[in-house]
């Protein structure tokens, strides 16, 4: 398991264990709920700003149903626009191929060390500790990456792998590791973002100067031009795309949308999913190699790692329409208790629960766990600008699971156990369901615009009952 | 080995959607633009949003825009300025910042100890308070706008702006290298909480050039 898919969170227990862990972690549930409440109003306002947010939805669902179903041909015209732009296209059909292929790469140019870009598909294949492994620094430069990285940490959200951390956290992290990294965080350093933010810059600049080698993901290929396009926030993602002299991306093989036009439906979508902006500070494009700009050497590395196993599943192929946004981790109840780290995967959430268990199959206890791993409230479908029907697919994948051997009835009966904390008495229970069952008919046409405000707000989760979560559970658990 | 590898991904691609049913044509009925067609309240949108995301936002006529630089610059300590290929030499003229040209190329390092850059754009999205550069004419190369920690930008209007990503994207040349910019840098980071200020450039002034003189 851990070639194929990451070696980050090999021996994890199966969900439910971790979330008990998790959710008797006091700190860190008030890191996750202060954040994910934070966010998840924003993301309300800026998604109602658009009058027509149901219909850019159903768009963006549409061309990546279209794309998967014809996903060969995209990529072959993706292929020969990259190449005849001057980049080289390579194909890796799992991560220990792709993590051969890029540490070939960088072998070839003499270097020791490279620059990233946050990048899902690289943490998904392990690919920093194949370098590390390999004698190449990989350092991060995304600032929660860092702050993960620093932290000797897994990454507990998709947009924000820092989540779990607050902000005297970090500070300590930053004083204590940068030393160690390169250059130390500055003297007397308080917990205020500005300067941690500061700290990083001051951190990462000589590192950026010097680089010779980036690597990124991207969000997205346009088949027809054979342009990437990297969305971000901080300007890491534009250092690691514009200064180094070769340039790595690592994408799968889903990322692909046909043509240019395509892009005008999820740059609208996408920062207001995600960030909850009408659009994100930084978007670099780029297209193969260009003339005294950027990178001179420009290699794509196509991935698949378990894509097109998700891809043959009629049901749950709609998973491969995700856009990486994290709006479903943000709305989640099980999310908002247990943190990112109980999947056992660097997809957590709604998304990863039904992400992961298709990408590397449900033979570990821990994949085996994740459908189960929902109270399907529905929150995830609602916010979800790709309209993934997530509680779908988790029934889904656990009628798979039940009929892999046996073992789904066992930890159906752990996971209603551990999440029945979510929804803090069965009448509340019911009750959400009851709404989100009758509600989701409406979809996608119906909802999204002013009106699913309102809707969400019957669907806002009851407040922590007065009685300690962890005397609740001592009492209740058997 | 990738060779193999691509034959065998492509088979599988194959074989996984073979028995899958014809998906539907896309519906776009999506709106090109939110946003009202009149120049003036079009550029007054451009204004409201880039502020919003605390960029610095001034407008001139274009007599006044030399003088303007000039003070941006000098309000900012600026001593050194790179000049873009192609970027109209009057725009400069008033200032007293050592101007650094990119020919022959600068090095990272060099842009490092640069104060500011100073470009015009390829066009300007209302709705998202964004201004694109496509290293076209007074642009430069990628590297011009982000090293250095002050960026001042000049969005010609009305022809410039446009309301929407999707009237933007046709505007715009793939083959090109884009930069999307929406303020100065920013994150998320700490706690979701947005504060600007990462790697790249920290303080965004954009100047809005209309032909008319400043609130005629």
């Amino acid at each position: 398991m851990s070639d194929t898919f990451g070696g980050t969170f090999v021996g994890m227990p199966a969900f439910p264990e971790a979330a008990r862990a998790a959710v008797g972690d006091a700190t860190l549930r008030a890191n996750l709920r202060h954040a994910t409440h934070t966010i998840r109003d924003k993301r309300a306002r800026a998604v109602a700003e658009l009058d027509d947010w149901a219909e850019l939805r159903q768009a963006g669902k549409e061309i990546k149903d279209r794309t998967l179903r014809h996903l060969a041909d995209h990529l072959l015209r993706l292929e020969e626009a990259v190449t005849a732009a001057g980049g080289t296209v390579h194909w890796a059909a799992d991560a220990a191929e792709a993590n051969r292929i890029v540490t070939g790469l960088v072998r070839a140019t003499g270097e020791t060390e490279v620059v990233k870009v946050k990048s899902m598909a690289t943490q998904e294949i392990g690919l920093n500790e194949h370098l590390a492994a390999e004698g190449i620094a990989a350092y991060e430069t995304d600032l929660a990456e860092l702050i993960v990285q620093l932290g000797e940490d897994r990454p507990s959200h998709i947009l924000v792998p820092a989540i779990h951390r607050n902000r005297g956290e970090i500070r300590d992290i930053f004083r204590e590791k940068m030393g160690s990294w390169g250059r130390p965080a500055p003297e007397g350093l308080s917990d205020t973002p500005a300067d941690l933010a500061e700290a990083a810059r001051l951190h990462l600049r000589e590192k950026f100067l010097r680089a010779k080698v980036g690597i990124s993901g991207a969000n997205f290929m346009v088949a027809e031009t054979g342009t990437l396009v990297v969305v971000e926030s901080e300007g890491n993602g534009r250092m690691c795309l514009t200064l180094p002299e070769t340039l790595i991306s690592v994408v799968g093989v889903e990322k692909v949308v046909p043509t240019w036009r395509d892009l005008e439906v999820f740059l609208q979508t996408l920062p207001r999913s995600s960030t909850a902006e009408r659009m994100n500070p930084y978007t670099s494009m780029w297209t193969g190699t260009s003339d005294d700009d950027g990178p001179s050497d420009f290699h794509l590395v196509l991935l698949d790692n378990g894509r097109t196993d998700a891809l043959a599943d009629e049901v749950g192929r709609q998973a491969l329409r995700c856009i990486r946004c994290s709006a479903c981790l943000n709305v989640c109840p099980v999310y908002e208790r247990a943190g990112g780290h109980a999947y056992g995967s660097v997809y957590p959430g709604p998304i990863g629960a039904i992400l992961t268990p298709q990408l590397r199959g449900t033979v570990s206890e821990v994949d085996a766990s994740l459908p189960y791993a929902s109270s399907l409230c529905g929150a995830c479908y609602e916010v979800c600008p790709v309209a993934i029907d997530i509680p779908k697919v988790l029934v889904h994948l656990r009628e798979r699971v039940a009929a892999e051997g046996g073992r789904g009835h066992r930890l159906e009966r752990a996971a209603i156990k551990a999440s029945s904390w979510v929804l803090d008495h069965p009448t509340a229970l019911a009750a959400g369901e009851r709404i989100a069952s009758a509600t989701r008919a409406l979809h996608p046409k119906r909802l999204p615009g002013p009106g699913a405000r309102q809707w969400s707000e019957h669907r806002n989760l009851p407040e922590l009952p007065a009685e300690p979560f962890r005397d609740w559970w001592k009492r209740n658990r058997r | 080995m990738t060779t193999d590898s691509r034959a065998r991904v492509l088979a599988r691609i194959r074989a996984a959607v073979a028995g899958a049913p014809e998906a539907p044509d896309v519906t776009r009925g999506y709106r090109t633009s939110h946003a009202t067609e009149d120049p003036d309240a079009l550029l007054d949108l451009l204004h409201e949003n880039l502020a919003d995301y605390r960029a610095h936002v001034h407008r001139s006529g274009p007599d006044g825009l030399p003088e303007l630089i000039a003070v941006l610059l000098a309000e900012r300590g600026v001593r050194s300025v790179v000049v873009p290929p192609g970027l109209p030499e009057e725009w400069l003229a008033a200032t007293g910042a050592e101007r650094r040209s990119d020919a022959p190329r600068l090095t990272p390092y060099e842009l490092d100890g640069i104060d500011a850059v100073v470009t015009g754009c390829a066009v300007a999205i209302a709705e998202t308070g964004t201004i694109v550069l496509d290293g076209g004419p007074g642009q430069g190369r990628r590297a011009l706008t982000l090293v250095p920690d002050l960026h001042v930008c000049v969005v010609g209007a009305p022809e410039q702006v446009v309301a929407s990503v999707p009237q933007a994207l046709p505007r715009l040349d793939p083959a090109r290298p884009l930069t999307w910019i929406s303020g100065p840098s920013a994150t998320s980071d700490i706690e979701l909480d947005r504060v600007e200020g990462v790697h790249g450039p920290r303080t965004l002034e954009v100047i809005l050039v209309t032909p008319r003189p400043a609130g005629g």
